[in-house]
């Protein structure tokens, strides 16, 4: 079963979620994925012993210059326009490119063969029961999505897998929930927590992937978001309230249910209240 | 000489556009005969690399010299296997600049 935590908000609580609800089901096999390749953080409080580092390359461009003929269909095919063609020089933008391999294959005279550039790595390593496996982008590499793609590829199927996302809803947001059974949605009762679950719902919903919310420091803000969650009939899973102790564990990098029994409690009431879900 | 400039709009009574990848026009200009023309620029819209899509338009077009308000890195690397000169930092209506840049005063 895969499950995965996701917001629309940045800073609502994904990673707290994520590596509690992982801690709190220690008696399952859990692996757990860290999507968030531009900021992964779930290893600070799940302290992994690093086992294997994988670079991640994609495919980028090389130009032979003896063989161009400066024709620029490259650069006119190229929709991420990354290449230039100057009348007497090849300027290649690699951080710009999507590997799509199309300058290649419109290049009439085979001068762009398609060569390995790093984006960043791969960690793998386990602690206590749990598999973690987090990926991590390079600085200045913008693209997210090949490396949550080769996080992805090491899915263990026979494990409770738990997928931490990168916030937001956009293209990493989705490759990260693609083939999970349930997301979780974590968010606040603020005008920008109920405005960002909006659009992570109709994300969500479009993937066809049942979902539930969680309500993370539930007793500040406002009500609009509960009346949003009923008017739409979406079921909440948990309401967190705001605790000054978890923020101090977790501001140590603590996970906060090996001091706070009953909130383990609720993650694993919560993990079968989803396997029931799921089932459904 | 053939100059190309960023501009706001499609005019010479337009002001230069500080930006250069996402500027809204390329005015065109021959400050020998002042002859012009305003291209609507493509790149503006572009999701990523307007800066180099925009160069690429710049350098198809042969100009000899680029005034804008300033380029990024990608756009720099772009102009620097060109032989285009690129004059930075000018605010003003297109018309005015053009008329310092024949004076010699930028």
């Amino acid at each position: 079963m895969i499950i995965s935590i996701a917001s629309g908000k940045g800073g609502v609580g994904k990673t707290f979620v994520s590596t509690n609800l992982a801690l709190s089901i220690e008696e399952e096999n859990v692996q757990f994925l860290d999507c968030d390749v531009e900021e992964p953080n779930a290893h600070i409080f799940l302290k992994p012993q690093i086992e294997l580092i994988e670079p991640v390359n994609v495919l980028v461009p090389e130009v032979n210059e003896n063989k161009c003929t400066y024709c620029n269909k490259c650069s006119e095919f190229c929709a991420y326009n990354a290449i230039l063609v100057s009348p007497k020089k090849i300027v290649i933008f690699p951080e710009l490119c999507h590997s799509c391999g199309g300058c290649s294959l419109v290049c009439t005279v085979n001068a762009i063969k398609e060569i390995p550039f790093k984006i960043g790595n791969i960690y793998k390593g386990k602690y206590q029961n749990i598999d973690l496996i987090y990926g991590e982008l390079d600085v200045t590499r913008p693209l997210a999505v090949p490396i949550i793609k080769e996080v992805k590829k090491r899915i263990d199927k026979e494990k409770i897998v738990i997928v931490d996302c990168p916030p937001g809803a956009s293209c990493p947001v989705i490759e990260s929930v693609k083939g999970s059974d349930f997301v979780i949605l974590v968010t606040e009762p603020t005008p920008f927590g109920l405005h960002d679950l909006k659009i992570a719902v109709d994300v969500i919903s479009g993937l066809k992937i049942p979902f539930g919310v969680i309500i993370n420091r539930s007793d500040i803000g406002n009500k609009d978001l509960w009346d949003f969650l009923e008017r739409k009939n979406i079921t909440l899973l948990l309401e967190i309230p705001f605790n000054r102790r978890i923020a101090e564990f977790y501001s140590n990098g603590i996970p906060v249910i090996s001091y706070m029994p009953n909130l383990k409690e609720k993650f694993k009431i919560l993990f079968e209240k989803i396997k029931m879900m799921v089932k459904k | 000489m053939k100059i190309c400039l960023t501009s706001t709009g499609n005019n010479l009574e337009s002001f230069l556009d500080p930006r250069f990848g996402r500027c809204n026009y390329f005015v065109i200009v021959d400050t020998d005969t002042m002859n012009f023309k305003a291209i609507k620029n493509d790149a503006s819209e572009a999701r990523s690399g307007a800066g180099v899509k925009a160069a690429q338009f710049v350098i198809n077009e042969g100009v000899d010299v680029l005034i804008t308000g300033d380029i990024g890195p990608n756009a720099k690397m772009s102009f620097e296997s060109s032989n285009i000169k690129i004059i930075t930092g000018i605010e003003g209506s297109i018309k005015e600049i053009i008329e310092n840049f024949k004076k010699e005063n930028i």
